[in-house]
């Protein structure tokens, strides 16, 4: 059984610890980044940053104010579109770790034509896969691969000090999830887990993805 | 803290105000969270819908600068509803001590006040006391100049109305926080209050806090598990600073700063040696001969002696009412009255407010030194834009520091926790940290003292000081050593022993600490506590999260202050289920915490000590005559402020705030039109404080890269400003561009009647690095509190309005 992670977004605080944690850990360089308005930032991932928080908030009816905060990252799919369709074209570019369940981008990627590595983002559910342009590379969250074969947590989780992010077996993290799950619909009834069965990166959502990114979850 | 950080997941209800908790302080989320997964209820007061807010049960806007009159409404509502835990009110603080016939509030203004000086004499709000000095009291109420009685009338006028009125919160959701906190006046219950500088930073911040306070008394909510008052540190050492009297105001350990009424070492231990006045209270304070002794002790070793006052002539003397704050170092070098100066661990040119002020006056000194991990709008302001660096006559020394990974030492946490950490790695270049830039600097002074003899060489000459720095010979020495044999309970420890407990440190010079409340810290029988890292605990400490083998904690090891307080006069825990101490009949049961301070519970005859055994009188202060502006709380608007009047009364703003006066210092008048916005300002989790450190840390800049101002929807359609528009803020002391944010978490209050818009900015982003904006604090007035000096950041009034060009900010 592949491992797992539950992101419980009812207790995240947006202090982009798992952001920045990421970035140290890959090594990845700072972006020039402007105010426009919003504390996201970078606005989208990007090849120098596999995950960022997103930001969204809205009045609600009886004119309390909701801020909601989504970690975004790749989900690691039990059934990976974005690999079948660069296997078409490359074999080998993109795998898929049976121990962990971790979906890789490999320096294979490099091979994809431009169009190829377009139809491989465009075939992600959740707008994960982003390409460097100089190098042909394409990118995302590696679930810390590095770390997890050396029975380390990913830098995300480890970073985490609310227990919004949990990392381990599939099995305990669905049954911690579905736990939860029961526990937050007493004050958020809509409360839902985002594609729990098609994906290995599972999103405790307090309401419709909307008011967290329309990316959020696929159902 | 009171308590510590772990202890706040005992909460029942955790009151956040004057926190951004969630942003500033990331971790203690862990504990909140961890409350509200216990079923705790979690109320966030806060002007700004903030990350905090987000995962709080509650959020309640109130107007900046309104604390304490929706705190003053708790306290009403609190008496009005008989919500308090009485017995403990009754036993545990001075609710029935009855004050003096000089003592009177009239509309707004205390007695004892002199209008030219803008100051009061206390001694008008003395307490009555019999023929042997121990307080009146009125055990039945009945007295109207008891405690709780004025109390009840000083608050008699935070009707609801007037609340709502004041701080633009609806009166339904006042009377739900007034609820739902107050449900922890339960002796079974407890409430914890989490603040920061939103409650220091204003000109009565003390006495918002004193607030907090008297509501925690009220509610028996001090002592207690998952109680307190609990003050979030704004840096990893704050606490560990003030206890080592980094304030202008006071010594090691809280000793009070040697004035200049006090020539004598008798003299100063006469004015501040407080005797008991209950005959059941313990007045620690008794002790701080030997304290200050041994401080002196420790300070010149062989040099200190009965004969010479232990060195005690050789020190400065601060004048009756001196004031040497950071701000009236600024005035001073402003005004040509000071030459040069060392600046360290701060960004005065970015972090103090009314910023003009304080870059204009470090250009008036002939030499500045300032220690730095980065260079900063400090160490650079001879540059700054808009200036002529060849007219600049400031000679500035920039020192490379090295960053706190790269040295070794101990840090005191907010929890009053002394931990031990590791040097990581090797400072970089040329850097060094504070001791091997002192250490040595002082030793040149002293060879210059020794061949040259400069005026008063004693205190530079006798002082005991290493030649080489040695971080763990210090906390050696700030927990205290022997200077001559001494034995006690049959064992004889040596000179140069450490001293094993406070209560062993003497007046005759035969002991020395450099600080007394960390005296047990680092034993003979023990070593070095801050770096114990043992898990173990009892069943009943594991059930508090309370940790007695992981580092050390002052005083004695104590985790939760004033925890005599937690158990009722037979020394039965008011809430059974999470007691932190308990009484067995005949002695305290062991496996709690440490006891606070000796003797039985109040109900055992004649061995009955009183808890609050800091205060002379051992009891809880809800009428505390020692501050500077008034003994009870009162609502003052803010020096700037929207309103021209308030219901409370006719006293506008504190009538004993402080100021500076120069051409720089300048005020808008109360209700100004021309500048009839709110500004507050506050930090976020990606920069730290100014942002010197944070700035220079790529990821971090990428984050959050440039200024912003937080504003509601409404008043941005009023100003016609869209979201991501460059901004001209403004104030009567100068202008600050800024990215407009425009968002549903702020938005306009309702204030008497009328509508006052509030908008809201970080002061992290400085001109030296580029174009990310300069310094909010040019836009903040320097009015301050008149306890502890610390500035009004957190109102003001401003104009805002769309930009035609941004120069500070591409």
């Amino acid at each position: 059984m592949p491992k797992s992670f539950l992101i419980d977004t009812s207790r995240c605080t947006a202090c982009r610890g798992c952001q920045m944690a990421c970035k140290d850990w890959h090594n990845l360089p700072a972006i020039e980044t402007k105010q426009t308005g919003t504390h996201q930032n970078p606005p989208d991932l990007n090849p120098c940053n596999y995950k960022i928080v997103r930001f969204r908030e809205h009045k609600t009816e009886d004119g309390g104010v909701i801020w909601n905060f989504f970690p975004d990252q790749c989900r690691h799919c039990m059934a990976p579109i974005c690999k079948d369709v660069a296997d078409k074209v490359v074999p080998g570019a993109i795998i898929h770790d049976e121990k962990t369940g971790a979906v890789l981008f490999t320096e294979k990627c490099k091979e994809l034509s431009p169009e190829d590595a377009q139809a491989v983002i465009e075939a992600c559910p959740y707008n994960i896969p982003r390409r460097e342009e100089s190098s042909g590379m394409l990118s995302k969250c590696d679930m810390c691969i590095d770390r997890v074969t050396e029975g380390l947590l990913p830098m995300c989780v480890k970073s985490c000090p609310t227990g919004t992010m949990l990392f381990g077996e599939r099995s305990e993290i669905l049954a911690e999830a579905k736990r939860r799950l029961e526990k937050l619909k007493k004050t958020f009834p809509k409360a839902y887990l985002a594609d729990p069965r098609d994906v290995n990166v599972i999103y405790l959502l307090a309401e419709e993805k909307e008011f967290y990114y329309e990316y959020a979850s696929f159902m | 803290m009171t308590n510590h950080w772990i202890d706040i997941k005992n909460a029942n209800c955790v009151l956040i105000m004057g926190s951004n908790c969630a942003e500033h302080h990331p971790v203690s989320m862990k504990w909140v969270l961890r409350a509200k997964d216990n079923g705790a209820k979690l109320i966030h007061v806060d002007p700004k819908f903030s990350r905090t807010s987000a995962r709080c049960d509650v959020h309640v806007p109130l107007r900046s600068g309104s604390d304490i009159a929706f705190l003053g409404g708790m306290i009403n509502y609190i008496l009005e509803n008989k919500l308090y835990q009485e017995e403990y009110v009754k036993n545990y603080t001075n609710a029935s001590v009855v004050v003096g016939a000089d003592y009177a509030f009239n509309d707004g203004i205390f007695s004892g006040y002199n209008a030219e000086t803008r100051t009061y004499d206390k001694k008008a709000w003395a307490r009555s006391k019999d023929k042997d000095g121990m307080l009146v009291t009125d055990p039945e109420w009945k007295n109207p100049r008891c405690v709780i009685n004025l109390l009840k009338q000083h608050y008699s006028r935070y009707t609801l109305k007037n609340v709502c009125d004041v701080t633009g919160v609806p009166e339904k959701t006042i009377l739900e926080v007034y609820n739902d906190f107050c449900a922890t006046g339960k002796p079974d219950k407890a409430g914890t209050i989490m603040y920061a500088l939103g409650w220091t930073q204003h000109t009565n911040g003390v006495q918002i806090i004193r607030t907090s306070a008297i509501i925690q008394l009220l509610l028996g909510n001090i002592g207690v598990a998952g109680g307190g008052i609990n003050a979030l540190r704004g840096e990893p050492n704050v606490q560990g600073s003030t206890d080592h009297a980094i304030l202008y105001d006071s010594l090691p350990g809280y000793l009070p700063m040697l004035r200049a009424q006090w020539q004598t070492l008798d003299e100063y231990l006469k004015g501040c040696t407080p005797s008991k006045e209950m005959p059941n209270s313990v007045n620690w304070k008794s002790h701080n001969p030997e304290y200050m002794v041994s401080l002196l002790k420790g300070w010149f070793g062989d040099s200190a002696t009965a004969e010479n006052d232990f060195g005690y002539s050789w020190l400065p003397k601060l004048e009756p009412r001196g004031n040497t704050s950071y701000y009236s170092v600024i005035d001073r070098a402003y005004k040509d009255q000071m030459r040069g100066g060392f600046v360290f661990g701060v960004n005065p040119c970015q972090s103090f407010p009314n910023t003009h002020k304080v870059r204009a006056s470090l250009d008036h000194l002939d030499w500045m030194v300032c220690g730095e991990v980065h260079n900063s709008e400090t160490s650079d302001n001879w540059h700054r834009p808009g200036v002529d660096p060849t007219k600049i006559k400031t000679e500035v020394f920039l020192l490379p520091s090295a960053h706190r990974i790269e040295k070794e030492g101990t840090i005191s946490n907010s929890g009053r926790w002394l931990q031990w950490f590791d040097k990581a790695v090797e400072p970089a270049g040329q850097a060094r940290d504070f001791g091997h830039m002192l250490v040595p600097l002082m030793n040149k002074i002293r060879e210059l003292y020794k061949n040259e003899k400069g005026v008063l060489p004693e205190p530079v000459l006798n002082i005991v000081w290493p030649k080489d720095f040695v971080a763990e010979e210090w906390t050696k020495r700030i927990n205290g050593q022997f200077w001559k044999d001494v034995t006690i309970d049959g064992k004889t420890y040596h000179r140069g022993q450490q001293v094993p407990k406070f209560a062993n440190l003497a007046k005759d010079g035969s002991t020395s600490s450099l600080n007394w409340i960390y005296c047990g810290s680092y034993t003979e029988e023990g070593g070095n506590k801050s770096k114990y890292r043992d898990k173990s605990q009892t069943p009943a400490q594991a059930k508090l999260g309370l940790y007695p083998k992981w580092s050390w904690c002052w005083p004695v090891n104590r985790r939760v202050l004033y925890n005599r307080a937690s158990v009722d006069a037979n020394g039965k825990p008011w809430n059974p289920n999470l007691p932190v101490i308990e009484w067995d009949g005949s002695k305290w049961k062991d496996g709690y915490d440490v006891i606070d301070g000796g003797g039985a519970p109040i109900g055992v005859k004649e061995k009955g000590r009183l808890p609050f055994i800091m205060c002379a009188d051992g009891l809880g202060h809800l009428f505390g005559p020692g501050r500077e502006d008034g003994p009870f709380p009162e609502h003052y608007e803010p020096v700037e402020t929207p309103l021209k009047s308030h219901p409370f009364s006719k006293q506008l703003s504190s009538p004993v705030y402080l100021t500076f006066h120069s051409d720089l210092d300048k005020l808008a008048a109360p209700g100004d039109p021309k500048y009839p916005i709110v500004l507050t300002t506050y930090s976020m989790t990606e920069h730290w404080c100014g942002g010197g450190e944070t700035r220079n840390t790529p990821n971090l800049l990428e984050a959050e890269p440039q200024l912003y101002v937080e504003m509601s929807e409404e008043l941005a359609a009023i100003k016609g400003i869209k979201n991501g528009d460059g901004v001209i803020v403004e104030s009567i002391r100068g202008k600050v561009e800024a990215i407009a944010m425009v968002t549903v978490r702020i938005r306009p209050f309702t204030i008497m009647g009328k509508t006052v818009h509030l908008i809201g900015m970080p002061f992290a982003f400085g001109w030296l690095t580029p174009n990310c904006g300069d310094s909010t604090n040019r836009l903040t007035t320097g009015v301050y509190d008149p306890n502890t000096t610390i500035q009004e950041d957190k109102a003001c009034m401003v104009d805002v309005y769309k930009a035609a060009k941004l120069t500070e900010i591409a």
